[in-house]
């Protein structure tokens, strides 16, 4: 299934998620968002996960951020089996150990950009390690416009200004849900190349939902999904491999539906 | 568009529920007060009715004095009755004895009816009154008729504790101060409910024993037509045989007039509660406008798309309207229901004070429900008129934008109104300070003007108080500061929100300021004037016997008594005057009063210094002085300084003669004698009332506090009735939080996702409520410290000459606020933190 080099076993995997499934709805109206999902995502890797609109990609990452539970199956962040906690520890959990970039509406609008970013921190009553927060803000590259409201900051921006808040309480990953799906190209590549960048120089971890090949070939790795579950994987990616594999799953998929129609038709 | 309409109704049920609940609480205040007269004045009308007689025969002027506190000494001999029996068109003729000098007293030595309504008492016959029914039936045991026995009704009977056999106490405020008797039947009132009083029944030589001297003579006497005679054809013939003096009423008239009085009492509460209401109805405004323009506001998108399908604005607009409608109408049908509710709440509230009218089943007329839809509907519709017409401004476009802004109006045209408003307001004050006649009237019209003012401008004003609470929120970081943000964020409904508590709060400091200048004022007046060492008083208002004041001089180390007595009186045609009878030369000799007379003759009157320069009087010019038995021309014999130890006229004990009243006492002051000290004497003074509870001796002291009792008991009622307008406010807080946690779910969402706990999301939420609330009452007790100082000062000639500011009340109204603040936000604050953050973060 996989191609490139296996894993080696002194990469250390920052989540975990193994056999997950999660059904939405009963009976007829059931919808398997995830059948069976098993995944490690690698400490300090830029990882991708894609897949055709509706396959599962936003659920799973919701599941791996402690944001849902999942119907059956286990997800760790670090060591930390999420099932065992309560809601006191998820929270502190997704304060101190995960990162979270949503497609839009990240930002507190009656707060500043430096507010925004602060948020996790103040909000745990933490102050922020100057060392680390300096370099995330120069990597952003938004120092003068640490005052501004989000109403004032375009939307590439203020998506940086997300994916910095992201990563200043120096979790233990990151996870991005289609965090360039409203930008243009420009803008996108802005974003993208920041959380490559503190992928690479700051040693992040991070897994993004997207769409694009574009946006893809930014990560280490490529995670593909469909019908919720993981169909492929790839290494060290360039948008026209990325764009040939999914072609491929794509007529896959076609085929089986076709046969299962044929199916379907014959009995 | 009806569709659409009706479909957003019930999508947003529980949201306009909680609009439609402002106008519920107002709606059922005017209800309830309806309700409450309507049922009050039919009581009473069971009561006139069922107690007047075909044709009254009494002393001419009797029937305009309400209730004379003493006595008409104008009698009519038994052959004068029995004369009116044998006239033509008379079936009989009863001649009544009737007196509210005894007061019925329970077995456990407390009054019956309290301080509150008045013990009749009359002489028992069967005579029928208009209704063609004994005004009294004895339902138990038997009528009284001897010395020693009496009859009274069954509910004070049972109240009193007393039953048939047992002996009944009586005070009297006569010569006889106690009186016992065998209580041998219970009586009935055929009218009904007695609104409260106790009728006492004696045999007609008994009463004529105790009331009138023992004479054969009678107050009144009640008429009976014989079958087919009118009430008018009789009292015409009775008017023949009649001496001078005397008159002859039918029963209609009579009853009419006595109505026409009820009606004015029962009128000026009716006016009293109203105000009441209407302060209800206007906080409540205020919350319909709030929750109309959150609501427009959240559905900006969904009205945008109706728009650019092709709805015309005016589509858009009666959508809204449509929706308003539908909140007024269920709105005022809960508010008349719930309006029941609170009648019977003000009956029961009433009935502790004596006054019962329990008996009478609700009155809900017509005109009530009436009221209570167009109330409730119209304000529902003036309220909605401005989101309505904002909505219809939603350009099609808007559809396609992610994040919609309503157009806002601008703030300037608002901000010059509100401040032409409070420049007007401004002016009425001064006006008022600068002493034109009924000041205290300008300073009401000010006071409102001010009040809408401030409320229009209270987006600009709210801010720098809100930042001013945003320093003191610093120890709660974070959470304060986006506490904060939050309530600045949008000005208008901040400001609206904390408008309704501030209007309640304006007026319960205002209230609260003018209650404290009374206490304090009364405080120092009376130490200032009232120098004797006891004064004695009814607190029933009924006068009492002379002879109290006579005991009292015989005791050793008595000094000085002054004796005073009220009577009734209009002065050149107008309203009810208050003249004192007393004996000058004494009461001005005690109370170092420099007068320019001495003493009077009965056809004298002295005149209060400031009334006699509002008048225009001089020293021999005439008044004319009408009482209950006529109108007299007494001359001006000299003016008073202005005190507040007696009345603005005074007259000598020979105008109480004159006018054919009963001497007694309504207000005795009493002096130790030199060489003896008031302690000495205290002990024997007080031993001579110890028996008669319905006259009290009072140190100076005392007599404050009793004052008092009865300044803080109007101020307790009266902030009880404001206390609506609050609870209204404090429902505007949780609809504008809940409505604004709604608006925010995406926020709340993120928040949550981002690591914020559940504690410290209802933190905030409840931070962001204190600060609406603490922003009211600070607006609030702002405004009614001016409006309380004004108040006073413009009252000092009416005797409130002290201003004093309760700074430890105003402190614990903030921190009330702050808790209504915590409480409105309990449900706005569990509803954010039980929002699902998945949910939350998807939310379009
Ligand atoms: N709350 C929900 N209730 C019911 N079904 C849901 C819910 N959330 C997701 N689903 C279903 O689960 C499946 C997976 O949804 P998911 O949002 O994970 O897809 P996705 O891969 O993120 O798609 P997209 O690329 O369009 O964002 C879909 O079929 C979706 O309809
Ligand atoms: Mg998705």
């Amino acid at each position: 299934m996989s191609d490139g080099p296996t894993p080696a076993t002194t990469r250390s995997v920052a989540a975990r998620a193994v056999d997950l499934h999660k059904t939405y709805g009963k009976q007829e109206a059931e919808v398997r968002a995830l059948d069976g999902v098993s995944l490690d995502v690698y400490a300090g890797e830029f990882t991708a996960v894609m897949g055709p609109s509706g396959s599962g990609k936003s659920t799973l990452m919701h599941l791996l951020a402690a944001l849902d539970t999942a119907t059956s199956g286990t997800v760790f962040i670090g060591d930390t089996e999420l099932a065992r906690l309560n809601d006191k520890q998820l929270t502190k959990l997704r304060r101190d150990d995960v990162g979270f970039v949503f497609q839009a509406f990240n930002l507190v609008p009656t707060l500043t950009a430096q507010e925004n970013i602060l948020l996790p921190l103040s909000i745990a009553g933490r102050k922020p390690d100057q060392a680390w927060y300096d370099q995330v803000i120069d990597t952003v590259g938004l120092r003068d416009r640490l005052g501004h409201r989000p109403n004032e900051m375009s939307g590439g921006q203020q998506q940086r200004v997300a994916a910095a808040r992201a990563l200043v309480g120096r979790p233990t990953i990151v996870f991005a849900d289609e965090p360039t799906g409203n930008l243009d190209s420009t803008s996108g590549a802005e974003v993208l190349k920041f959380l490559q960048h503190s992928v690479r120089e700051l040693g992040q971890t991070i897994v993004m939902v997207t769409h694009d090949p574009v946006a893809a070939s930014y990560t280490d790795r490529v995670v593909f999904l469909a019908d919720g579950k993981v169909v492929d994987e790839m290494q060290a990616p360039t948008p026209e491999k990325i764009l040939e594999r999914m072609a491929a799953i794509q007529t896959r998929a076609m085929d089986a539906a076709a046969e299962r129609s044929l199916e379907g038709g014959a009995a | 568009m009806l569709r659409v309409t009706l479909r957003n109704l019930l999508a947003r049920k529980v949201r306009l529920l909680m609009s439609a609940f402002a106008i519920v609480l107002g709606v059922a205040f005017v209800a309830g007060t309806l309700i409450f007269t309507d049922t009050m004045s039919k009581s009473f009308d069971g009561i006139v009715e069922g107690s007047t007689p075909d044709v009254t025969v009494r002393p001419e002027g009797t029937g305009s004095w309400d209730q004379a506190p003493s006595a008409d000494t104008r009698t009519i001999p038994a052959s004068l009755v029995d004369e009116l029996g044998e006239l033509s068109g008379a079936e009989r003729a009863d001649g009544s004895v009737q007196s509210q000098s005894l007061t019925l007293v329970g077995s456990d030595g407390k009054l019956v009816t309290g301080f509150g309504p008045p013990t009749l008492s009359f002489n028992y016959d069967d005579a029928p009154a208009m209704t063609g029914e004994p005004a009294v039936v004895i339902a138990e045991g038997r009528e009284p008729s001897a010395a020693g026995e009496v009859a009274i009704d069954a509910t004070s009977a049972e109240k009193g504790g007393y039953e048939i056999g047992d002996t009944v106490t009586l005070v009297s405020t006569g010569d006889q101060p106690r009186l016992e008797v065998e209580l041998v039947g219970l009586a009935e009132f055929g009218g009904g409910s007695m609104a409260g009083a106790s009728l006492v029944l004696f045999d007609t030589a008994y009463a004529q024993e105790l009331f009138l001297d023992g004479k054969d003579v009678f107050n009144q006497v009640a008429l009976t037509t014989a079958d087919g005679v009118t009430q008018q054809e009789l009292a015409y013939e009775a008017d023949q045989i009649l001496p001078d003096g005397f008159e002859a009423v039918t029963g209609d008239a009579a009853a009419a007039q006595t109505e026409d009085l009820i009606g004015e009492i029962l009128g000026f509460l009716t006016t009293i509660l109203l105000v009441f209401a209407s302060i209800a109805i206007i906080v409540g405004t205020f919350l319909i406008v709030n929750t109309f323009s959150i609501l427009v506001a959240q559905r900006s998108r969904e009205l945008a798309l109706l728009r650019a399908l092709g709805a015309s604005r005016r589509q858009v607009s009666r959508s809204v309207l449509i929706e308003a409608l539908i909140v007024g109408l269920v709105g005022s049908t809960l508010g008349v229901l719930l309006g029941i509710g609170l009648a019977q709440g003000l009956t029961a509230l009433f009935k502790s004070f004596g006054l019962d009218v329990s008996e009478t089943p609700l009155v809900i007329a017509p005109r009530t429900w009436i009221v209570g839809y167009v109330v409730g509907v119209l304000v529902t519709l003036v309220a909605a008129y401005l989101p309505a017409r904002r909505a219809a401004r939603v350009a099609p476009v808007a559809a396609m934008r992610d994040d919609v802004a309503l157009p806002e109006s601008s703030m300037r045209l608002r901000m010059l109104f509100g401040a032409i408003l409070v420049v007007i307001g401004a002016g009425l004050l001064w006006l008022g300070l600068s002493g034109v006649d009924n000041g205290a009237w300008y300073v009401g019209g000010g006071a409102f003007s001010i009040l809408i003012g401030v409320s229009l401008m209270s987006p600009l004003l709210s801010h720098p108080v809100l930042v001013t609470i945003g320093g003191l929120y610093r120890p709660f970081g974070l959470v304060g500061r986006m506490a904060t943000q939050n309530a600045l964020r949008n000005p208008r409904r901040t400001a609206a929100t904390a408008s309704a508590l501030m209007i309640g709060l304006t007026l319960v400091t205002t209230m609260s300021i003018l209650g404290s200048s009374v206490n304090k004022s009364v405080d120092v007046g009376v130490k200032k004037e009232f120098t004797t060492d006891f004064l004695l008083t009814n607190p029933v208002g009924a006068p009492f016997s002379t002879a109290i004041a006579d005991q009292i001089r015989e005791i050793d180390g008595v000094g000085d008594v002054v004796e005073t007595q009220f009577v009734p009186a209009r002065i050149d045609d107008n309203a009810f005057a208050a003249v004192t009878a007393t004996d000058p030369p004494r009461l001005f000799d005690m109370f170092d009063l420099d007068a320019t007379v001495d003493d009077l003759a009965a056809d004298e009157i002295a005149v209060r210094e400031d009334k006699a320069d509002d008048l225009g009087l001089e020293v021999g010019d005439a008044m004319t002085v009408e009482t209950q038995s006529g109108k007299y021309e007494l001359a001006v014999a000299g003016t008073y300084p202005e005190t507040n130890v007696t009345t603005e006229y005074l007259t000598s004990f020979a105008f109480v003669d004159l006018v054919k009243l009963t001497r007694e006492d309504s207000f005795v002051a009493v002096n130790a004698a030199p060489g003896s000290s008031a302690s000495e004497i205290e002990e024997p003074v007080r031993d001579v009332v110890a028996d008669i509870p319905t006259v009290v001796v009072q140190t100076q002291q005392e007599f404050i506090d009793s004052q008092r009792e009865q300044i803080n008991g109007i101020l307790m009622l009266i902030n009880a009735l404001l206390g609506l307008a609050i609870v209204i406010a404090a429902l505007g807080i949780v609809n504008t939080l809940a409505l604004s946690v709604i608006e925010r779910t995406r926020e709340v969402g993120l928040l949550r996702a981002v690591g914020m706990s559940r504690r410290q999301l209802r933190r905030m939420v409840r931070l962001e409520a204190v600060a609406i609330a603490v922003l009211g009452a600070v607006l609030g007790i702002a405004m009614g410290l001016v409006f309380g100082t004004v108040l006073q000062r413009v009252l000092d000639d009416e005797g409130i000459t002290e201003l004093s500011i309760p700074v430890g009340t105003l402190v614990v109204y903030v921190v009330i606020a702050a808790v209504v603040g915590v409480l409105a936000a309990v449900f706005p604050a569990l509803r954010a933190s039980r929002l699902n953050v998945l949910r939350a973060i998807s939310t379009e």
